[in-house]
């Protein structure tokens, strides 16, 4: 297949949210889809920048639209926030002729130049409309019948630009997409809830409530893993994992990213989709034997 | 509907003073640029954003009083509120108000302000994640996770960490953090990019003004 995609991966996914890159890497790679990293990509702002300069956050960003265009395909950026950052440039310069005035003279003096045409995706969305529930199947080398997730979506892929086209307050795409791979994920409401983001560093006690709440409630109903489509969802829900809770204890629930599911349901190794980054022991010792239902160490009983 | 002389009384105080006219002007002016930001008139404050906002119980101003407040003048005690800072942009409050209120982006324009007009709650130093954040992308292009932490906690709280070394620890044992930043290769470019927009976004030089008498809310501010 020729699929051709710009990859902008992030700041995270070269850091705490390494097992998302290579994740992504080996999903894309194993599909035949070619994901070329956008070169010299700068961060996108993310919640940041745009609590101190708005005009600034809209030409940081903008530089990697620029930059993108050049290469001229859809952009592919992960991590939720820069999904939103990028997706929220395009739109806001295309909403206001001003701003779209003030971040073209920005970028000019950077000798770049931009339409804003180029579109922004998020990999769920591709994996589901461009290779489609039917080719992942097809490719597909090991159950996950032992897998009951708790799908979990987070903030911003899903508001205010919904990534997939869906009910923004009840996403089912990735329900969906592991069911068709043999998972029986689980009832999760509290899917589109907040994990607390940023605040883990600067209210940290709201912030573990907020993951807490979220691992708690997969436990509830007995997932025996999350799947999460942002490095700090996945950081912040890992980091329950070594949080002691009122009873002493730490949960132990796996966090996932859905491209690691993904990967070694299509017959990827363990190593090459990062399962050695999680914060509690889930890399399966060997790579899957193809036929056989995969599973990994640490699963939760129940 | 009955109408009330909004210089009678104690519903209009009638005076205010420089700051509360300047900080309103700088809010207009913000919002204004933001679409749909004039629609903070339509809020009829039912609380739908209090109720879906995740953090509102640790709010002391919910998201429907910071409108309600506003309309009621009190801008300089809004900023001076941990409701600004506690916002985690999670956008549910945007998404399900009947209005169609973008009070993430509101929330996102008041930090802007209260970082220009240097007014921050007292002893809640958080603001200064955002500017540490920032001076790192001028820096490298890019944002360093664990220079943005170290320089946050030890400009704010170092005991913090101390407090989130098993975290760290945890962090550094599975390969999650770097020792060094990235620095992009074109970093002169961004960086001329950046100082060009910030000739648009420098606050504007402030008139002087009297305090005048007005009413409290839109009339205040002509409207």
């Amino acid at each position: 297949m020729d699929e051709r995609y710009t990859y902008y991966p992030g700041c995270s996914l070269h850091a705490t949210g390494i097992a998302y890159d290579k994740s992504m890497r080996a999903v894309f790679d194993k599909l035949g889809s070619n994901l070329a990293e956008l070169d010299d990509w700068n961060c996108c702002g993310a919640t940041a920048y745009m609590s101190v300069q708005k005009t600034v956050a809209f030409a940081v960003s903008a530089r990697n639209l620029a930059l993108a265009e050049l290469a001229g395909d859809d952009v592919v950026a992960p991590c939720s926030a820069c999904y939103y950052a990028l997706k929220h440039t395009r739109e806001g310069i295309a909403d206001d002729p001003e701003l779209r005035a003030q971040v073209e003279a920005a970028l000019a003096e950077g000798g770049l130049e931009a339409d804003f045409t180029v579109e922004v995706r998020h990999p769920l969305e591709v994996l589901l409309t461009d290779i489609g529930i039917p080719r992942l199947v097809a490719a597909q080398t090991n159950s996950l019948e032992e897998f009951r997730p708790a799908c979990y979506y987070g903030c911003q892929i899903v508001r205010p630009f919904g990534a997939v086209e869906e009910d923004p307050e009840l996403p089912m795409s990735m329900e969906n997409l592991f069911t068709a791979l043999g998972a029986r994920p689980v009832d999760y409401p509290p899917k589109v809830r907040c994990c607390g983001g940023m605040l883990v560093a600067t209210m940290p006690d709201v912030a573990t409530d907020l993951s807490m709440d979220l691992v708690d409630w997969a436990i509830a109903r007995e997932a025996n893993c999350i799947v999460t489509v942002c490095p700090l969802c996945q950081s912040n829900l890992d980091l329950i994992n070594v949080t002691k809770g009122t009873n002493g204890k730490s949960h132990q629930l796996p966090v996932l990213y859905f491209t690691q599911l993904i990967g070694l349901a299509i017959g990827c190794t363990p190593e090459e989709v990062g399962m050695g980054h999680a914060l509690i022991p889930t890399s399966a010792k060997a790579p899957p034997v193809r036929g056989e239902p995969l599973t990994i160490a640490g699963l939760r009983e129940g | 509907m009955q109408t009330l002389d909004p210089l009678a009384g104690p519903i209009a105080p009638g005076v205010l003073s420089k700051t509360e006219q300047e900080l309103r002007t700088a809010f207009l002016e913000e919002i204004e640029r933001i679409p749909g930001g004039g629609r903070l008139n339509q809020c009829i404050q039912c609380g739908t954003c209090t109720a879906s906002c995740p953090v509102s119980h640790a709010m002391d101003i919910t998201p429907r009083q910071v409108i309600a407040m506003f309309r009621a003048g009190a801008i300089e005690e809004l900023l001076e509120s941990r409701t600004i800072w506690l916002c985690a942009s999670c956008y549910h409050c945007t998404l399900r108000c009947p209005a169609q209120i973008q009070v993430t982006d509101l929330i996102y324009a008041l930090k802007r302000i209260a970082i220009e007009e240097g007014i921050f709650p007292k002893r809640f130093p958080v603001h200064v994640m955002s500017e540490t954040f920032t001076s790192n992308v001028k820096r490298y292009g890019r944002n360093y996770e664990v220079g943005l932490l170290l320089r946050y906690f030890l400009k704010t709280k170092p005991l913090g960490l101390f407090h989130r070394r098993r975290a760290g620890y945890a962090l550094w044992r599975h390969g999650r953090i770097k020792l060094r930043p990235d620095k992009i290769r074109n970093i002169e470019q961004l960086q001329k990019i950046i100082a060009k927009a910030e000739t648009f976004d420098l606050p504007q030089e402030k008139v002087a003004r009297e305090k005048i008498t007005a009413a409290v809310g839109y009339e205040s501010i002509g409207r």
